[in-house]
């Protein structure tokens, strides 16, 4: 409240002290902010400076101005990384030499091995596999219960180090279907798709079938077994489940008889440390299609 | 003088609080002392809750996430209490606010609480409100040094104590005052003792009703829950104007009046000419936030009331009425005194002021919030569990034709001791249960601890459930000790043929 006696302009309605600055008879109040906040707001300029010298600031022409400090965000996520290394190697060390057929007795190196498999999976396998390892035609969905290389521990372990027919490793799962479009008469393919579809219980011809067995016995029994069942040495798939890779419709049996397939797995070993690949391998395991380990 | 226009800053007026006595301040103390020994003491009051689970009444367990109030447990996902208590304090608020005005400013805001405790240090060291004023236009002697000094060293004491009773919140209290004495307690124990150590002592030592005029929003929001009605702290104009200096033959005049309500036209023929305000100053004197409450109104009062005691005081000595400054409403005004109505009339009373339409609105909502508070913390049982079902992909078909959904199940076993959950689920059509890593359907989960369990539901090749698009069901735990059971309603995705 102004006192009449400084003789400063003060504003009839209000009685509160005016400026002095008039617009179109509109009088400014004066309501004077504390003082302290202005040196509040000074130091906030003091402390920007600091900032600026202390910290990257000044956008130059390929980075900005480094500051004394020398921070940066990308230091810091690789400081972490560092630290978190650091922390999990004992963890590592461990995963790296166990028996992944009795992990799940050491809990908390259990628990270690599939948050990091989940980690390791998501960066390198959900590429084909998909994030939720459900797979995609020709990459197969790991959640199920058909495996076509083994699906204990140590099967899926080798599957992830090695690879399948690729030319890098030389331990790499290995196995050609040939191209029977080259082989067999034309006619004949069809009368194979009813077979086979015969073989999975699917809607088929049952006539065409018939006369499909001998076709199948000599072709193609060697690797998918006389029954159909498959053969895991071989990766070849098991014809009588409900589950195809690459579609169980007649166009796609009739393209993967005329034309085979040959899905390439790279090996793992290379990029992944061991830890990391038994990690993945008690991941994928775990997911809901994993098999029993054989007892030693 | 328009050509030099006045300062847009203003530098702070200090602020000389004098000493009160009177109902007000006697409240004001009472309710100082409790809010700041539970603030200061909660901390440290056990309570068993056996073993696994800390004994401190009162604890935030940031590092288990866990909240302990005395009997009562909040995990994470129960957080919603937390939400329903604020949600309660805000509407109590605005409760208290459009009944009786600023109230929680004037008696309980922590600001006013502390601030109250270091005016009642600055008394007891430099004397009441005249050596203050001395001390301040002193020369630096001595005696000024000794003390300001002894003065802000109790500041000080008082402010660590403050901001070390809040890391006590965190943590078990006895461990930690050990820790925090042989320095081997968590630097963000030494930290947070350090900021709040600073606040108190800079908002209440030096800061004050700065804080509430420039950085508090509370003076600015509480307008808009006051109406005419609100009880506040306000001056009657209309008895005390015009002001004028006390005549001292007055006093026995004036006896007959005090017996009675008061009425104008009660007072003697001698001071027909003047209201009972006095201009003593007293009311100025006594305000902590350095306001005329004669003026009216204001941003800047906190409703403290403690002018209230000081004029009441004067009016009791001078003989007149108490209630001159007064808990009133706006419209609590008199017919002018020429008016025939004005020797009937009187003020609402109080509580037709307090019961309103809007406070009893306000009550409802609160009671019904809190009430379903209870009613939710009497309901929840020891064992929990929620199920995310797995939607990428949202089925699996087997080699056998089956169609497998997978849930993400947490397990949650609230009890001390580790308790073996059995799983199994309804439905109206043939589904199986499994469970990840075990052929059993029983899991083993610790105490006082979620487990995060990987669920398979199965519907066979030919079952409806595998064809349909998406079949309801119930997942259920028991907990195998109690038999307790609790169950969560999730879906099963079939193939949608």
């Amino acid at each position: 409240m102004s006192d009449p006696k400084d003789n400063k302009p003060v504003d009839d309605v209000t009685g509160v002290e005016t400026t002095g600055h008039t617009w179109d008879g509109i009088e400014e109040l004066n309501n004077p902010l504390p003082r302290w906040w202005l040196w509040c707001f000074y130091l906030t300029i003091i402390w920007g400076i600091g900032y600026v010298i202390a910290y990257p600031a000044w956008p130059m022409i390929s980075k900005a101005t480094p500051g004394l400090l020398g921070y940066s965000t990308r230091g810091e996520v690789a400081r972490d990384i560092d630290t978190f290394r650091e922390a999990s190697a004992a963890n590592d060390a461990a995963l790296a030499t166990s028996d992944l057929a009795t992990l799940s007795q050491n809990e908390d190196l259990y628990r270690y091995a599939v948050s990091s498999g989940a980690a390791v999976f998501r960066n390198n396998c959900s590429q084909c596999h998909g994030s939720g390892a459900a797979g995609a035609k020709g990459y197969p969905n790991l959640l199920d219960d058909d495996w076509l290389w083994g699906g204990n521990h140590e099967q899926i372990a080798y599957t992830v180090r090695h690879g399948i027919r690729n030319d890098a490793d030389d331990d790499a799962h290995y196995s050609e279907m040939p191209a029977f479009g080259e082989i067999l008469e034309e006619g004949d393919i069809p009368v194979l798709v009813e077979y086979v579809r015969g073989l999975a219980g699917e809607e088929h011809d049952a006539t065409l079938a018939a006369s499909g067995e001998e076709l199948y016995i000599d072709n193609c029994s060697a690797c998918h077994g006389e029954n159909g069942m498959g053969d895991r040495d071989q990766g070849a798939p098991n014809l009588t489940d409900a589950i195809w890779l690459y579609g169980g419709d007649r166009d796609s049996l009739t393209e993967t008889i005329t034309y085979s397939r040959f899905g390439v797995m790279p090996p793992w070993s290379p990029r992944l440390s061991e830890a990391q690949i038994q990690a993945v391998a008690t991941y994928v395991h775990q997911l809901g299609g994993g098999e029993v380990d054989p007892a030693n | 003088m328009a050509d030099t226009p006045p300062s847009l800053y203003a530098a702070r007026e200090p602020i000389f609080p004098r000493r009160v006595t009177g109902f007000f301040r006697t409240l004001k103390w009472w309710i100082l002392g409790l809010t700041l020994s539970v603030y200061y003491l909660l901390p440290w009051v056990r309570w068993d809750r056996g073993p696994n689970l800390p004994n401190q009444a009162v604890l935030a367990d940031l590092e288990h996430r866990r909240f302990f109030f005395f009997w009562i447990e909040i995990w994470p996902h129960e957080f919603y209490f937390v939400a329903g208590l604020l949600i309660m304090a805000g509407l109590g608020l605005f409760l208290f606010t459009s009944a009786l005005g600023r109230v929680w400013c004037g008696y309980t805001c922590p600001q006013t609480v502390w601030t109250d405790l270091f005016l009642l240090v600055e008394r007891w060291v430099e004397g009441d409100r005249n050596a203050q004023i001395r001390l301040l236009k002193a020369k630096w002697d001595l005696r000024k040094v000794r003390l300001r000094v002894t003065k802000w060293l109790i500041w000080l004491a008082i402010s660590i104590a403050t901001g070390g009773a809040w890391v006590f919140y965190f943590t078990d209290a006895p461990t930690l005052a050990v820790n925090l004495v042989n320095l081997s307690a968590p630097a963000v124990a030494y930290f947070s003792i350090a900021i709040l150590t600073a606040t108190t002592f800079i908002f209440g030592g030096f800061m004050r009703e700065q804080v509430c005029i420039y950085m508090c929003p509370w003076p600015r929001i509480q307008a808009a829950m006051m109406d005419e009605g609100t009880l506040t702290v306000g001056y009657r104009k209309w008895r005390g104007e015009p002001r004028g200096k006390h005549r001292k033959g007055a006093r026995a005049a004036a006896a007959a009046g005090t017996a009675t309500a008061y009425v104008e036209t009660n007072l003697p023929e001698a001071d027909q000419g003047t209201g009972d305000c006095i201009d003593c100053m007293a009311c100025v004197n006594v305000c902590p936030m350095g306001i005329d409450i004669r003026d009216g109104q204001q941003m800047e009062c906190i409703t403290c009331a403690l002018c209230i005691d000081a004029c009441d005081e004067i009016m009791d000595k001078i003989g007149k009425p108490r209630g001159l400054i007064d808990y009133l409403a706006l419209e609590d005004v008199p017919p002018p005194v020429d008016s025939p109505e004005r020797a009937t009339w009187a003020p609402r009373p109080i509580w037709k002021h307090i019961l309103k339409p809007r406070t009893i609105l306000y009550t409802a909502i609160w009671s019904a919030i809190g009430a379903g508070l209870v009613f939710a913390l009497f309901v929840r049982s020891d064992i929990e569990l929620t199920v995310s079902p797995v939607r990428n992909p949202t089925y699996v078909m087997q080699s056998d034709g089956s169609i497998r959904n997978i849930y993400d199940v947490r397990l949650r076993n609230k009890s001390g001791d580790d308790r073996l959950f059995h799983l199994s689920l309804t439905s109206e059509e043939t589904l199986r249960i499994g469970l990840e890593g075990t052929n059993t359907l029983t899991v083993n989960v610790p105490a006082n601890e979620t487990l995060l369990q990987r669920v398979y539901v199965t519907a066979r090749r030919n079952d409806p459930a595998a064809s349909a698009d998406r079949t309801d069901l119930r997942l259920w735990v028991e907990d195998l000790t109690t038999k307790t059971r609790a169950g969560s309603a999730t879906i099963f995705n079939g193939k949608g043929e």
